[in-house]
């Protein structure tokens, strides 16, 4: 029969100064491992909240960004009648062209300039992305020179307030509204009319067609059709696909993530068995007594491991709860394709915190086991004499 | 007259320290009868405590036997000693040994957290035990709110509380002043009087030993009369 939990439980309390340097240890190494992490979930939520399955991306072969891919007017007309592009009630193919501009802003903060993805569209575009949303103001109007901003990245961008205005390529452009992208890539983004994209930046391609096709047979008949004809030299695949490859990749983010925990987790090891070697060495005559009284080696074992576990859980809810703080918290970087401000948020998922506490619980007890084995050999006799 | 309850035959234990063989029990033959309150004394290093700890079954002799109650204790695999010891021996140590973090009680319940007995039998037995040695009052006092006599008394309780026939105790009284000694003497000789239990005490003290019905001297690991 095991030791009560009490023991385990007040041991731990008796000696409170290092019982929470344990805990607090522990939870800065699962603050730090939820917190990236919740990053990285934050950025896949981003590329998998993007696209809509049925939808045909299609930018010229070989571009390695959007912004960076160029597509003739001439190419429009010719694609635009294709039979299998679905139509809207008006009898007009559901074919959006946007023209996608990188603009050099002021930060709001004052520290300088970084770019942002400006991306014209039309109303197709805007029907074709449901997910994209106004959480303030009006969208923009055809023809008019305003611009709809991400609200995201109003908070990091000067001038950016619905109302106020700034100045890019050869115009100024008032701000009419923000857009709420739903944790997508569009969060990243500021949107206007194309045609005034076009003129403005004094641009006469476009970057990207965006396709609803009238059924999914339709879709892919249409990716074959667009990459086998040598004249457009495009690159057509599905929207979901193309967002999956094409932002921001979670890995590195999750290897970082990975890498530190596992750095700070050898830490967070080697201080909890200190701590447990500690306690075991002052503890000596108590578990002689134990073990004189007919307890067993693996109840020692026991009491100890739960000890330190119980520490290390504690550590674990206190570093979740940290991380969860920043849940929803929005940040940036600076995409790897378009050097253009990407926001996202961190995102501390249910499964994230499980794994934070699943993670203390074993750095807790790896750092007990050693010590509480040591415990367990103690000859009992040798234990009753150490004073 | 009745039986032994301990019969020890030519018992020695050698301890190797590095080349050294330190003898610290030389063939020693006893017979401790049920009921006994043996004092075993000497003086310090002549091997009480060593044989005291054969006797109870947490040291293991280098040669001849010891047995309690018919029982080749050496013969015994290392958990069944733990359970061995559990039923049949009640410790009583020197510096008390109570676990600081428990109450007096917990203290007491901890050998029966070993048996089968569910919590109300428990809390009857424990309760029992504080009552003999007169600390039913102190149950939820922790180790250190209690004074070195209590200490002793409680852990007399709890050597007691799975009711062993045998009660070993090394040096109980060395760490208290003459007034608590007279308290745990008092205590001991009414367990081996009144409840007919063998209690076998190290002392060397020759005030604390009168409180035996028996004394035994060991004299470098021999034993003397
Ligand atoms: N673990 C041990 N290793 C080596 N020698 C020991 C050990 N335990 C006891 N001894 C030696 O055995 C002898 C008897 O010790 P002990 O039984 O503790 O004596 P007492 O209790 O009478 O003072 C002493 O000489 C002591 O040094
Ligand atoms: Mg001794």
């Amino acid at each position: 029969m095991a030791l009560p939990l009490n023991y385990s439980l007040r041991n731990a309390l008796v000696r409170w100064r290092s019982t929470i340097a344990t805990v607090l240890g522990i939870a800065l190494v699962v603050f730090v491992f939820v917190l990236l992490q919740s990053l990285a979930a934050g950025i896949e939520k981003s590329s998998s909240n993007t696209g809509d399955p049925r939808n045909i991306m299609v930018v010229r072969k070989g571009s390695t960004a959007e912004s960076a891919s160029l597509i003739s007017r001439q190419t429009l007309t010719e694609i635009r009648y294709f039979e299998e592009i679905a139509r809207n009630e008006n009898g007009e193919p559901i074919i959006s062209a946007d023209v996608l501009v990188l603009a050099s802003l002021p930060r709001r903060d004052g520290s300088g300039e970084a770019n942002v993805l400006l991306r014209g569209v039309t109303a197709r575009g805007l029907e074709l992305r449901p997910q994209v949303k106004i959480s303030e103001g009006r969208w923009f109007e055809a023809g008019k020179r305003e611009i709809v901003v991400s609200a995201k990245l109003a908070k990091r961008f000067a001038n950016f307030d619905i109302g106020q205005s700034f100045k890019t390529g050869s115009a100024t452009f008032t701000v009419v509204g923000w857009l709420e992208g739903g944790g997508s890539a569009f969060d990243s983004e500021c949107w206007l009319d194309a045609d005034e994209c076009l003129s403005t930046f004094e641009r006469d391609m476009y970057s990207s067609f965006l396709i609803q096709p009238s059924d999914e047979g339709a879709g892919e008949k249409l990716i074959a059709r667009i990459e086998a004809d040598r004249r457009f030299k495009l690159k057509a695949e599905k929207e979901v696909e193309y967002y999956r490859k094409q932002t921001m990749t979670a890995a590195p983010i999750k290897w970082l993530g990975g890498f530190l925990a596992v750095m700070m987790s050898v830490g967070a090891v080697f201080a909890a068995m200190n701590t447990m070697y500690a306690a075991v060495g002052a503890r000596t005559r108590e578990i002689g007594t134990l073990r004189v009284l007919g307890f067993r080696r693996r109840s020692v074992v026991a009491a100890l491991l739960l000890e330190g576990g119980l520490l290390a859980l504690v550590g674990g809810v206190l570093g979740c709860a940290i991380a969860f703080y920043w849940n929803g918290y929005t940040t940036a970087t600076m995409g790897m394709e378009t050097f253009s401000e990407i926001v996202f948020e961190f995102r501390v998922t249910p499964k994230l915190v499980v794994e934070g506490l699943v993670f203390a619980f074993i750095v807790g007890l790896i750092g007990t086991l050693f010590p509480a084995i040591r415990a367990a050999r103690l000859p009992v006799i040798l234990a009753l004499k150490s004073i | 007259m009745s039986a032994n309850i301990v019969t020890i035959r030519s018992l020695s234990k050698i301890y190797q320290q590095g080349d050294i063989n330190v003898t610290a029990l030389d063939k020693i033959s006893l017979d401790i009868a049920s009921g006994e309150f043996l004092s075993l004394m000497g003086p310090s290093g002549s091997g009480k405590s060593t044989l005291l700890h054969i006797i109870a079954g947490i040291d293991r002799p280098t040669k001849g036997e010891c047995r309690v109650q018919g029982i080749d204790v050496a013969k015994l695999n290392e958990s069944q000693l733990a359970d061995w010891r559990n039923q049949n021996v009640g410790f009583v140590f020197q510096t008390f040994n109570l676990i600081p973090v428990l109450t007096a009680y917990e203290n007491v319940e901890l050998p029966l957290l070993l048996t089968r007995m569910n919590r109300a039998e428990r809390r009857k037995q424990v309760e029992t035990a504080l009552e003999i040695v007169g600390l039913a009052d102190r149950a939820k006092h922790l180790p250190k709110q209690l004074s070195g006599g209590q200490e002793q008394r409680v852990a007399i309780a709890r050597a007691l509380v799975t009711d062993p026939a045998l009660v070993v105790a090394d040096e109980p009284t060395g760490n208290l002043d003459s007034h608590s000694a007279q308290e745990v003497l008092g205590v001991l000789r009414t367990l081996s009087h009144d409840a007919g239990k063998t209690v076998i005490m190290v002392t060397h003290d020759p005030k604390a030993a009168a409180f035996g019905s028996r004394q035994i001297h060991l004299e470098k690991g021999e034993l003397s009369k």
